[in-house]
């Protein structure tokens, strides 16, 4: 088995390459549909318009997207470097998992990006819509896949273990293992609300500075009706995922909620500092019985304690307990300025009011937050095991020197930082060009509106 | 079927393995060459020749992985934890390369530093590649399925052979790939860098086909024992054939058939070299049937396979199509 010491420095790396690369796709996943959406609304209109947001946000989604490709490579070896013993004994599950995410995924999204990207003068505007249309299946079918794998580690069903190696016994049972349908939903609704959200703010974003007016109108509206609808269910989805966390992993559920005794009607703790080594709560606010309300549905329904299980069987209970809270907290936020735009819906209220254009701005990056804090919830929170109940994550890891694991993990980190700030800095650059007006011949034969000379054009 | 199935995947590991190869190689070539660019322009064009499909190339890296993980777990966990360092100075530089291709033309001022960043990653990734080749040729020590050796066992005189042979055979790749793709100015660049990289490419290939049989008794056996030599003597022949028909296509300025030659010859020097592994997945002494994933594995993911490859075949076929041509000097983003 690995030391200590090594299996903390894999975790670490595990940790930081992951968060890396889930910003990305949580972005892309939207962004591939939001494209498709604009692209069957230009072939649909023939307005200008339309072309002119898709051009904008193509671009966007390109450099993204390498952002996410790049870093997900690393991902898929991974396993192999640093976990060698999960590889070794869960490898019969989750590498045919992984496998069919390449197959049926990987390479649509691959094959088509360069296609809708490169050259639109050389297939028609149909042709294009459907390239299109298949990266952004080919983003859906990899999240199916994906969380697939990842469920099955939190809720496995459908496996036997022999000699300690895990078999898969039913294929279907191992896919839409118990955790997965809830985890599926709960995840692209996630990606397509951050999307939303980053859209919604970069038109506030315009409408504030009174440039891009017509597109940042139509994308902020496009924005609230999304949201409006999106935010309440995923905040649905949320608590229907909570149910299943409550069923199958019950000491991740008392971390999340910081509840360290077993009881019936417990509260809702809005907040509190969970002290670890006295097993309690320090300045702990809470809302009686809500607590088993929201988990059980039943106001005196039984929410089980930290304090069931001995200590080497918790997770830390901090990150599990923030995280949660940064999430929902974010979920809540995003249903007022949703709710709130809706209300000032009619003409062009929306852009008159200030404040609600500088929430919508400040709520840009909330999605991605959201999204990190609900991750770190869940994957923190199914520790120390990395296949719940079956497998500790102490077990999993690579018995190799630590001075690697040290190399490896400075490697990423500087070589990360590095692109990261990179692509950050051409994604605003390109976010504060704006769309920008569309050349003749990237138009559809009957989209007739001539081109606006460039002297004009704002920007 | 049962004790077929390891055979099959070790078969279809091995397609995946070569199609990145020969895919990647030659994307990976363009960034070995960019240092002869004469101009940024220039490499704006280098680089366009492949910006449409560098991502799809690159996925059949991801289908090796994982298809090796689903396959023969055993052997994905050995391998990667074994090669822990050239695995991630390949991981590095793909990044880094990958990156390159976005930002590059997305960059003003810093377009010079993009391009460096594409052709360092490209070197690292082409090296680190022929290098982990080289040590998987070589062996690896194992007891008990467990990877026994330190973090530096691959380093030795032969991988850093391979390794070298690697970036080299690249090179080849990208230059004809360029003959084929470009015209002009950039097309003359291609031929003269294409000649003496062909010299090169079969000396090393000569040099590593030398020293394999003495690298253990197990490839000497496989090649010179009872007869073998016999049935096997058509590769190196023909990797002779086709490295004259090359030169020839070379000098007599075929646009085409310098890069559909290369692929063969790179295509041959690679089926010699996973001869000497059969029927190991790693040598010496992890056999394909002792870490091969139970028949419950390897057939769900074959089921898959057999339906999916040639649908990635199919569309990666019309994806080039459409990008058919030359490339002009201007193509690409706007």
């Amino acid at each position: 088995m690995a030391d200590p010491e090594v299996v903390l420095l894999s975790r670490i790396q595990f940790g930081f390459v992951m968060s890396f690369h889930i910003i990305f796709p949580a972005f892309t996943i939207g962004l591939a549909s939001w494209l498709a959406f604009l692209a069957g609304a230009y072939l649909r209109t023939k307005r200008t318009l339309w072309r002119e947001l898709y051009l904008f946000w193509m671009k966007i989604f390109a450099v993204s997207f390498a952002l996410g490709v790049v870093s997900g490579i690393v991902m898929s070896f991974q396993f192999g470097t640093n976990w060698a013993e999960l590889s070794a004994r869960a490898g019969n599950v989750l590498g045919p998992l992984l496998s069919y995410e390449v197959l049926t995924a990987f390479f649509l999204e691959a094959t088509f990006l360069g296609v809708m990207l490169f050259d639109r003068r050389r297939i028609s505007p149909q042709m294009h819509f459907l390239a299109t249309c298949m990266v952004a299946l080919g983003t859906l079918v990899s999240t199916f896949w994906i969380i697939s794998a990842n469920s099955w580690m939190q809720t496995p069903a459908g496996y036997e273990i022999r000699d300690g190696v895990f078999h898969a016994a039913n294929w279907w049972q191992v896919i839409f293992n118990p955790s997965f349908p809830i985890r599926l939903t709960h995840m692209v609704l996630a990606a397509f609300i951050t999307t939303c959200f980053v859209i919604g703010g970069v038109s506030a974003i315009y409408l504030l500075q009174d440039r891009h007016r017509e597109g940042a109108m139509l994308m902020l509206k496009l924005a609230t009706a999304f949201a409006a609808i999106t935010v309440p269910l995923q905040i649905f989805v949320g608590d229907l995922h909570g149910l299943i966390v409550h069923e199958h992993q019950p000491v991740k559920l008392a971390a999340m909620e910081g509840h360290w005794e077993t009881r019936r009607g417990g509260p809702l703790l809005l907040f509190a500092v969970p002290d670890e080594a006295n097993e309690t709560n320090r300045y702990a606010v809470g809302i009686p019985k809500l607590g088993s309300l929201i988990v059980t549905h039943d106001l005196d329904g039984e929410i089980r304690g930290l304090k069931e299980v001995p200590p080497e069987e918790r997770p830390p209970v901090a990150p599990v307990f923030y995280g949660f809270r940064v999430m929902v907290g974010i979920g809540i936020l995003m249903l007022i300025t949703a709710f709130w735009s809706l209300l000032r819906w009619r003409g062009d209220r929306l852009a008159k009011s200030r404040a609600l254009l500088r929430t919508w701005a400040c709520m840009s990056p909330a999605g991605f937050i959201a999204v990190l804090a609900g991750w770190y919830t869940t994957e923190i929170g199914r520790q120390p095991y990395v296949i719940y109940g079956l497998m500790r994550t102490s077990e999993a890891a690579t018995a190799i020197d630590a001075a690697s694991v040290k190399a490896s993990l400075i490697a990423f980190a500087t070589v990360y930082l590095f692109v990261f700030v990179a692509g950050s800095y051409y994604l605003l650059k390109l976010l504060r060009k704006g769309p920008q007006p569309v050349a003749d011949e990237l138009r559809h034969p009957e989209d007739k509106r001539p081109a606006r000379p460039l002297s004009v054009a704002q920007g | 079927m049962e004790p077929l199935l390891p055979v099959l995947w070790f078969g279809i590991i091995g397609f995946g393995v070569m199609m990145y190869v020969l895919m990647d190689g030659f994307v990976l070539g363009i960034g070995i060459l960019a240092p002869f660019s004469e101009s940024q322009p220039q490499l704006d064009q280098m680089m366009n020749t492949a910006a449409p499909i560098w991502d799809g190339n690159e996925t059949w890296l991801v289908l090796g992985g994982a298809g090796l993980l689903a396959a023969f777990p055993k052997a994905y966990a050995v391998m990667l934890s074994g090669l822990y360092l050239p695995v991630l100075l390949m991981l590095i530089a793909l990044v880094l390369r990958g990156v390159s291709f976005e930002f590059r033309f997305k960059a003003q001022a810093s377009k010079r530093l993009w391009g460096i960043c594409f052709g360092a990653g490209s070197i690292c990734a082409a090296f680190a590649q022929g290098l982990m080749l080289g040590a998987i040729v070589e062996g690896m020590p194992l007891q008990g399925g467990k990877y026994l050796g330190g973090p530096f066992e691959w380093f030795s005189p032969f991988s850093m052979l391979t390794g070298i042979a690697v970036v080299f055979g690249y090179a080849l790749l990208g230059s004809t790939w360029l003959i084929m793709k470009t015209s002009g100015e950039l097309q003359n660049i291609a031929y003269n860098l294409t000649r003496p990289l062909i010299a090169i490419v079969v000396a090393f290939m000569a040099l590593v086909s030398a020293w394999l049989p003495f690298l253990s008794s197990r490839i000497m056996t496989r090649w010179f024992e009872s007869g073998n030599f016999i049935y096997l003597s058509p590769i190196p022949l023909l990797a002779v054939l086709n490295a004259l028909l090359l030169w020839r296509a070379v000098m007599r300025r075929a646009e085409y058939a310098p890069f559909i030659l290369a692929l063969t010859f790179f295509g041959l020097g690679f089926v010699g070299l996973v001869l000497g592994i059969w029927p190991n997945i790693i040598p010496p002494s992890l056999s394909i049937w002792e870490a091969a994933a139970p028949p419950a594995s390897q057939g769900f993911v074959l089921v898959g396979t057999l339906i999916m490859l040639p649908a990635v075949l199919g569309y990666t076929y019309w994806s080039y199509s459409v990008f058919r041509g030359k490339v002009a000097v201007d193509s690409g983003y706007d």
